[in-house]
Formats: C-alpha cells, structure tokens, sequence
C-alpha cells in the first residue's frame, strides 16, 4: 500500500490565487491553523495575469458612483442571473477590501488628490477600476503573499489535491500529492476551501495557464456539491493571435479602455454597426464622443468597443467568420491611431507597459506604431460550485468555495473588473466562515477506504506504463474539441457530438500511462488532470446543450435569442446522480428583494 | 543552504557570445590610463602653454607656471622628494572615479574577475566584497565627490581662461583654440559625470521618501536621476575628455603640434 | 519548417548531464515552446516548471546558452540555432529535477525582512493621499514577478553561495520598494547592513542585466540602499552631527 504523510489544520484552502490567499489570511487572522495548498509556487498562481484592475464603487473619479451603481452594472452585465446577495455583498465590501489592500502594502496608481486612481471598464458605469498600470494582478497577489507570510499560515507549494476526503455528509480532509518529491499527503481538515480558480485549459485556445484544469469545480462535484451555470464561459474578446505560439495569451481590455479601437481589415470600426438596444442609451454612437469618454469627459458616452466581453467577443467572431478579418484569424486592435488626437501619444501607450514589452517581445511587433492582430480567447467560468450568498459554503457542510471556482456572482457573463475584487470580496467571506465553521463543529473522521482508493486512482498511470495512451494526446484532443463544437458560437448537434467526444475520451483517460518515477514529473500530473478538465468539459457541454436560448456568455446559433420567461428564470444545477452520472436539474432564481429591484430600476433610465 | 549545482571553475561559461569583450577592454583603457597618469603625474612639466592648463595639473597650487594660485615650489621642499602639481591634486579626482559606482563594477571585473563577466566563473573561492575591509572604504564616496564638485568650479575656470588669449597689445582678447574647445568640452563631460553622481542623486532627493512636496529638490533629483541614466557613457566620455586634453597640451607645450585659432 | 537542436540539461541533485533533443520549430516559438514540445514527442517526464508562459508570473527561469532567462520569453529566432541550444538549470540553487530547482531559499528569506507596516492614515476614513510621482520608484520595483534569475546570476550567490548571509537582489529590490514607499513607517537599514549584508554586493549589475522586468536593479533600488546605509552608518559627518546636532 502506498505511503502517507498527515497534516493537520483546522481549514486548508486549496489554491493560492487572490481568493485562496485572501482565504488563508482571513481564516488565519480568526485564530485557526490553517494550510495552503497550491499547484505551483506561492505567488505565480493565474491571479498575476489579471491586468486591468478591480472594481469597487468608490467614486474617487466619478463621484455619482456607488455600491447600487456597481451592483445594477454587475446584474445587467450578468444577464440576471445572478445569484443577487452575491452581487450586492460584493459592490458593498468591494470598496472595504481594496482599502484594505492598500493598507497592507499595495501601490495603486493615484488621482491628482491623491486617492486611489480609477479606469473605465467595460461594462462599468463610471469609472471604477483601481489599477496598477496593467499589472493589478501581480500586485494583488503580491500584496496578500507577502501579508500572508507573516499570519503564521502554512504553504504547500507544488502541491495537487487529488480528492475531498468526507465523512457522512461533511468534508473531513483531502487527499493529495507533492509534485516536487512525489510523497502522498493526507490534509485533516475541519473545514476546505476550494479556490482553485477556472477551467480554460479545457479549450485550446486559452488565456489560462496550465494550472487552470477545473481541479475544484471537479472536487466538488465528486464530493457531491452542486455546480451552477456551467454553460457561462467568458470568452475574452481581445487575446493575442500571432504568432502561435503565444495565441490565446490576454490584451487587457486596459487598451481599449484608454482608446484603443477595433477595425476589421477594411479598416472600418465594426463595433459601431451592431449596439443591443438595452446598451444603446449608454453607448457613443461616434467615434468622437467615444474618444472623448476615453479621455474622461463625463458627458460623453462609452464608445462601443467597452461593450461587454461577450457581445465585442461575438462580434470579433463574426467578422472573422465574414472574411473581413487580419490576415491571422483576428480583427486589428489600433491603439497606435490616437497619435492623432495627442502628441505625446507613445508615453499614453507604454501606460499600458506589460502590453507594450508583451508584443514587443513576443510578436515583434511596436503597439505605439502597428495595430495588434487580436481574437477571443478562452478566458473565464462564470459558472462553477453553487455556494451559499453569505457564507460561501457549498451544497456540502464544511466545503467552500470563492473565486473563480464558485459560481453565482456573475450570472451569464462577467464584466471585466469584478472578477478581482470578487476573489477579495468572496475570499474574506470564505476565510471567515470556513474558521467558524471549523470552530463550531470539530473534525471528521478521515476513512481509511477513501484515502486508499484515492491513492490507488493516483498511481495508477504508473502501473499502466510509458507504452500506454499518451495523457498529452488525450489532453489535445479534448481540447481540440471543445474548442470546434463548445465554443463561442454553439448549436445542439455539435454539442451532442461533443458530447459524445468527451464519453470517448474518458475511457481513453482511465488507459494513459505515463513513464520515469514520482518526482516532478509533468506525464503524471497531465494524466491526473485529465480527469478534472474531462468532468468540467461534460458539465459545460451538458449544461449548454440543456439552455436553448443566448445569453451572456452562452451563444446558440440555432436559438439567438434571449428568453426572458423561459430560460431567464432559472439556473442550471450539475450534481453527481445517485447513479454516478451527471445529472442537470433547473433551480428557479430567488425573489430578488424590493430595494434591490429599484436599484436595477433606477440604472435603467 | 544545501549545496547548488556544482561550483563554475574560472572562466568556465555555457555562455556563447563574446561575453570576455567588455571586461578586456575596461582592462586595457583603465590600465592605461592609470599608468598615462602615474606618469605624467610624476614627470610634471609640459602642462600649460599660455592660457591653457591641463586638467591633471588643476587646481595648480604650487607650480612654475603662471595659473599656479601660490606662486612657485616652495624652496624648503626638499629635492629629493619628487614633487609635480599634479601629485598634491589628483588623488582626488582619482579618488572619485575609483570610488565610483560605475567604475567599482567595471574593474572587479575586468581587473579582479569577481566575476569575470556574468555568469562566468571565477578564479577564487572566498570573497568579502564591500563588507569588509578594504573595499569597505569605497562607502566614502561621496567625500570624494565634494572634493569633485569643487574641482569642477576650478576646471571651468581654466574652460573660461582658455577663451581669453594674451594679445600682442598686452591685453587679453576673447578667442577660441583647439585648446578652447578641448577644455571646455572636458568640463562638460565631467560636470556630466559627476552631476550623474549616484551618492549626488542620493543626496539631492533619494533619501527621501516623498519628493513632491520639495519642489526644489525634486528637480535637482530628476536632472541628476537623468544624467545617472548614462552615467557609464559619461564616465568613459570624461575619461577620454581629460586625456584628450592633456596629451594637447603636452604636445603643444613640446612643439610636436601647434595650436589653431578660430576666433 | 526546420530542425533545431536543444540540449536540455536532465538529471537530479546527485548528477546529470546535458541530452540533446531534435524537434521542428517553426515562426514565432519561444524555448518554452520548444522544450513542451520536447516534452510531448520524446520525454514524457522531462521536468520544467513554468504557469503563464507570458513573462507574468516567473515560473520558467533557466539558464540558454549560458545565460539566465524565462524560457517563455526568449524567441527561438534570437538565438543561433545552428548549433545545439543549451537549456540548463539555474545553478545558484540546488536541483530538483531536469529543469527544476529548490527556490525555496528565497521565501524563507523573504520571510526575514520587515514587512509592510503602514503609516497612520490621512484621511478619516483610513485612507492615503500619496502623488503619482511618489511611487514611481516603489512601483518599478513592485513590477518583480520573482522569476529569481537575478538571484541566479548574482555572482554572490552563484559563485560564492553566500545564502545564509546575503539576500541577493531580489530582496534588496524588494527592500527597496518598503522604504521608498510613502506610505511604510518602518526603518530596515540597520538590517540591510547587519542582517542582510548589502555590502556584499559589488555592482557588477548582472541582475539588472538578465531582469525579465527591466528593473534598474543595481542604479534604482540597490545603489540607492546603499547610500541610505552610508547615510546612517559610514558618513562621519553625519555621525558627527548626530552627536553634537540638533535632537
């Protein structure tokens, strides 16, 4: 039988991005032990590839902003699905938790007075974004790692977590292995928090990292949570299409945020031609008025390239599909043409300096002189494990969950920004329950089967060898078919082939095999990963298929439209049946309280 | 600290460009300067002609020419002690430049290989940098750059006198030389450099944490911040300024070459 | 399409050697590229640590051709691909596997210096005003991704390994960002010359050289230290004044 270590704590918190460290420092900070688990060094977890800021009504820049601003902006942008007490705690703390973050050593950019400086964003209202130039993302995890240091947490780095370890109906633990040296680590634990972030890797072209495998949405559904809105995948408008290599990685929507415009081959703004009519009060109908929102005139309105992500997603697409696309497969994202309206356009460009040295050096490529060859690129779930609005536990007692692996803030489709304050905003809350929870209810039991099984699962591609199926190969091809047939634009028979697909694929993934020993080795770990981004791939595919309409982040050829009193009134639940197979069930949305309503009311005018 | 991947023999390198290039040139130009120096330094003479002076001799405290500020030796020196206007002076400017933060980085390594170039190995095991002695003394710097500001204001003395020429009338008539130009172009590369100072850019506003509110000191710190930018080129630039003069002006002095004027 | 060869360095800490690899490589990859490449077709379990593969996050530090780089960020068409390409460890940390090595010494390190400790507020509701220009040199030095090659590079722990003494580079950038920031109260030069032994470092720049980031290590964040140690603890003006000046 395979080798063990213990360790014991009152919460682990699985995965170190902004909601897991935020988690961490929280949870800690109430006076309980806690352990955190990462799959790869502190600090570099997805979280540093955020760019263009978090979202929190402060109204340091615009002072007609506020918590009921940001919370109809979030609904809207979400389509109403939202789980709504999310979205409300959110635009209320989000504002606390930024401060905060100042206050623990975060350099923001400033205003002329000396506040704390905020951008436009897409979607947003006013202007709403604290940024660090466009590197928000390396600040905010830097920050927390470096406060967190100091909170008596332990890390586990290079850590996997293979499986939730439970006892009747609560979580008691995790199982998991050290990648580094290959040693089996049981984690007791009062109480788990899953922030363990996306599933992009599920798709081929992503602007997730290699980490972002679905590794908690899987966890949960396998310890018997729920998964809500998995059909909701963000697929950012603006990724980097050339050369290949780098195809998928991010162009903040900073760039457009600060004038940069979309054209198609012929050179014509083709955001113009196509505003939806519930945007259109809000949106320039020139290019001018556009230009001078960009510039900070509050009379002006946004122009149409600050749409939301799956609206320029789509339309990129369509352009693209229509052969009036850059000779790459994109459309041209133009920041260079403000030279035109400013003299000292290059120093305005490298305010963008991560995007300046990005295609710099990996395209060649001067963004102050040439426009970039941009297309949508996998970006974000806003579907994932259905947690309790206030506290952020799962369907499971003693599972949490926040971040990107919980679902519900978002509803259909997130607007750029809120993703960064909603790991703060939600990786608090989490912390703080999961240590009440700890305190109030003890350990588990940790069951001996459990852990062996999961050992035995582990091992397994060992035993079966290097002249088994490769994991890479199945790896690419799911991708390849997620990509082809779940993609951006969907329809039902393509989505039941993929279907069919993925059923293949998972029996190809109980056969890989992989070569060489236990340490650091990346087949295993690829192998290991098969089996998350095989379930999330099933539960998207399956919860797409299911939502005959388009909305948000979920686009139906075959229904393009929206269907406010169908589809609109309930989210799609995901759970693992009795039986062992994916079951989808439709839960009808919660009454959304009288206030909240005048809220969305009042933004509508 | 458990042991890294084994320790790099001198010289050894996975490193396939020229990477001995820089380091072999420092060598060779500081070399040399040092040796042009010590030497002119001891053998004295021929370091003005008229107007001129050269800026190894300057300030010239006690000297036979007329930019001498106390007139000739003083008699009570004894002969045996080799003595040249240029010895009392040039520890210090020397003292600068070898204190400097460029230079410090340059020669340990072309001249001490601490390391040889990086990511090159080194010839000795031990080392303790500038935490100990000797090179600890190298923390004086800013001494040293005192002493350089005020021979700036002596250097551009000599630049002003260089444009005044002695006329056959007996009066002095503004003009530029050869002479003129080299000696003034020296005073600017070395304002460069030393205005580049880093113990400068500390003094001016870096030891402080919030500028904005010392709007004086705020610009001095961004002009010196800017000339520190290339502090290396004006380190070498000034370097070549002031041998470049002095060889004028030894050539000059001896007759090799003559002088031409302009105005 | 053409062939390049890489010479990847495989092993562990009880030796290795360098295995030479053959693959296709075509417009536009990076090392990165090549080594997953390398990965799929012919060594499964070839170990290399890496995450954004786009500069952000600092995973795939290793040594090309001799020099310290990210792998994901050095374009294959840089360098002469006429001859084998070498893609080592870093060698200022101990080995792991292949590619991979133990960072971490750096976040024990990091764990020694002071941490943040704000000043009291400017505004009732908890908050500061700082200017913009203000927290430009902070903000240079919080662009570090912790990629650690100038740790690697840094001859000081490279050649000499002097870790339990010295904190290298990236803490003294990291040092820096803390006592130029505004809004920190707290004084860590005594550290810097006691504890972390910034006179150890001999401004050869090579971190400056090999930083991802463009970080003027050595003239913005290491020089400048160095003259606030001078200030306290080597000028004997100063030392002078603080006896007889003004309390």
């Amino acid at each position: 039988m395979a080798e063990f270590q213990t360790h014991e704590h009152d919460v682990i918190v699985i995965g170190a991005g902004g909601a897991g460290l935020r988690a961490a420092i929280e949870a800690s900070s109430a006076g309980v032990s806690v352990g955190l688990i990462c799959k790869s060094l502190l600090g570099k977890a997805h979280t540093v590839m955020a760019e263009g800021g978090m979202a929190a009504a402060m109204a340091n820049v615009d002072d007609r902003d506020s918590w009921k601003v940001h919370f109809a902006d979030t609904m809207r942008g979400g389509q109403y699905l939202n789980n709504w007490r999310m979205a409300e705690l959110h635009a209320q703390q989000a504002p606390d938790r930024v401060r905060e973050l100042e206050a623990w050593g975060a350099v923001f950019d400033r205003t002329k007075d000396g506040k704390i400086l905020q951008r436009n964003f897409g979607g947003h209202r006013y202007p709403r974004l604290a940024h660090v130039g466009d590197r928000t993302g390396l600040e905010m995890i830097r920050t927390l790692q470096d406060h967190g240091i100091h909170q008596g947490i332990t890390v586990y780095m290079e850590h996997t977590v293979a499986g939730l370890l439970k006892d009747g109906n609560r979580v008691s633990g995790a199982i998991g292995y050290d990648r580094e040296k290959g040693v089996l680590r049981v984690f007791r634990a009062k109480a788990v928090v899953l922030a363990t972030g996306g599933v992009g890797r599920a798709f081929k072209i992503t602007s997730n990292s290699w980490e972002y495998t679905g590794d908690g949405h899987s966890l949960a559904y396998e310890a018997g949570a729920d998964l809500v809105d998995m059909e909701f995948v963000q697929f950012h408008p603006t990724g980097m299409v050339w050369p290949p290599s780098v195809r998928g990685i991010l162009v903040t929507e900073g760039v457009r945020g600060e004038g940069g415009v979309l054209r198609n081959k012929d050179g014509k703004r083709f955001m113009f031609d196509d505003i939806p009519d519930n945007y259109k009060p809000q949106t320039a109908d020139n290019p001018e008025e556009g230009w001078r929102y960009t510039q900070g005139d509050k009379s002006a309105r946004r122009p149409p390239e600050l749409l939301t992500r799956d609206h320029v997603a789509r339309c990129i697409n369509r352009e693209v599909k229509a052969g009036r696309g850059s000779p790459h497969g994109g459309v041209f994202l133009d920041i260079a043409w403000i030279k035109e309206k400013i003299s000292n356009a290059p120093e305005h460009i490298k305010k963008l300096p991560s995007m300046y040295h990005q295609f710099k050096q990996l395209a060649d490529l001067d963004i102050t002189t040439t426009p970039m060859e941009v297309g949508p690129t996998t970006h974000y779930i806003m579907g994932g494990v259905k947690v309790d609005g206030e506290t952020q536990m799962s369907t499971v007692p003693g599972l949490f969950a926040a971040g990107e692996v919980a679902g519900g803030l978002h509803g259909a489709n997130r607007l750029g920004g809120n993703s960064l304050s909603d790991l703060l905003v939600f990786g608090k809350l989490a912390g703080e329950h999961a240590a009440k929870y700890a305190k109030a209810n003890g350990a588990g039991q940790v069951h001996q089967d459990q852990v062996d099984a999961a050992a035995k699962a582990l091992l397994a591609p060992f035993e079966r060898g290097a002249n088994a199926e490769s994991p890479y190969k199945v790896q690419y091809d799911l991708q390849d078919n997620m990509q082809a047939l779940v993609g951006i634009v969907r329809k039902e028979d393509e989505m039941l082939k993929a279907l069919d697909v993925i059923e293949g694929l998972k029996k190809r993934a109980g056969t890989v095999g992989v070569a060489g020993n236990r340490e650091y080795n990346p087949g295993w770990h690829t192998a290991f990963d098969l089996g998350n981004l095989l379930t999330c791939a099933e539960a998207i595919a399956r919860a797409a298929v299911a939502r005959k309409e388009s909305r948000g982040g979920h686009f139906r050829e075959d229904f393009p439209n929206k269907d406010e009193k169908g589809f609109g009134t309930f989210n799609h639940v995901i759970r693992k049946g009795p039986d062992g197979k994916m079951q989808l069930v439709q839960v009808p949305l919660t009454p959304m309280p009288q206030h909240l309503k005048d809220a969305i009311e009042q933004e509508k005018k | 600290m458990p042991e890294a991947v084994q320790r790099a023999a001198w010289g050894q390198t996975r490193r396939q460009d020229t990477w001995w290039v820089e380091p072999l040139i420092a060598f060779i130009v500081f070399t040399s300067f040092i040796v042009y120096a010590t030497y002119r330094a001891f053998a004295g003479g021929h370091y003005w002609v008229g107007n001129y002076l050269s800026p190894f001799f300057s300030p010239e405290l006690w000297g036979a020419s007329p930019h001498a500020f106390f007139g000739n030796v003083p008699s009570w020196l004894p002969a045996w002690l080799p003595y040249s206007p240029a010895l009392l002076i040039l520890p210090f400017p020397g003292g600068f430049r070898l204190t400097c933060y460029y230079y410090r980085g340059a020669y340990y390594k072309s001249h001490w290989a601490d390391p040889p170039s990086c990511a090159v190995g080194e010839p000795r095991g031990s080392y303790r940098g500038e935490n100990s002695f000797p090179l600890i003394v190298m923390n004086l710097h800013r001494y040293f750059l005192y002493a350089a500001l005020i021979f700036l204001i002596f250097l551009s003395h000599d630049a002003w006198k260089s444009m005044w020429f002695l006329g056959n009338d007996g009066h002095e008539h503004f003009g530029v030389g050869i002479g003129t130009i080299i000696l003034t172009a020296n005073v600017v590369l070395l304002a460069g450099y030393t205005f580049g100072c880093h113990s400068l850019r500390h003094l001016t506003g870096g030891l402080f944490d919030v500028l904005s509110n010392k709007p004086l000191r705020k610009k001095a710190y961004e002009c010196v911040s800017w000339c520190n930018k290339n502090h290396m080129r004006w380190a070498w630039f000034s370097l070549f300024g002031v041998v470049t003069s002095d060889v004028f002006i030894n050539l000059l002095s001896r007759g090799i070459i003559s002088d031409v004027r302009f105005i | 399409m053409s062939k390049a060869t890489f010479s990847v360095w495989r092993g562990d800490k009880s030796g290795g050697k360098l295995v030479d690899y053959t693959t296709e490589v075509s417009e536009g990859m990076v090392v990165l590229d090549a080594v997953h490449q390398i990965q799929a077709e012919s060594a499964n379990d070839m170990a290399v640590r890496w995450n954004c593969k786009a500069g952000k996050c600092g995973s795939c530090s290793a040594e090309i051709n001799g020099m310290p780089k990210l792998m994901c960020m050095t374009r294959l068409n840089t360098l002469d691909l006429s001859k084998p390409v070498t893609i080592e460890p870093m060698r200022a940390f101990p080995s792991i596997r292949d590619l991979v090595t133990d960072v971490s010494w750096n976040f024990r390190v990091k764990k020694t210096i002071k941490k943040f400790k704000p000043r009291k507020p400017d505004a009732p509701d908890g908050t500061w005003r700082v200017q913009n220009e203000d927290i430009e040199r902070p903000q240079e030095m919080r662009k570090c991704i912790e990629c650690f090659l100038c740790q690697d590079v840094c001859h000081v722990l490279r050649d000499h390994q002097k870790h339990e003494e010295f904190i290298g580079p990236r803490f003294l950038v990291y040092t820096a960002a803390l006592e130029m920031n505004p809004i920190d109260d707290d004084d860590r030069v005594d550290d810097l010359k006691f504890k972390h032994n910034i006179g150890f470092c001999n401004i050869t720049k090579c971190c400056t050289k090999v930083c991802p980031e463009h970080i003027t290590i050595t003239d913005n964040a290491i020089i400048p230290l160095k003259e606030r140690v001078v200030d306290r603890h080597y000028d004997p003006l100063k030392k002078l004044l603080k006896v007889f000046g003004p309390k």
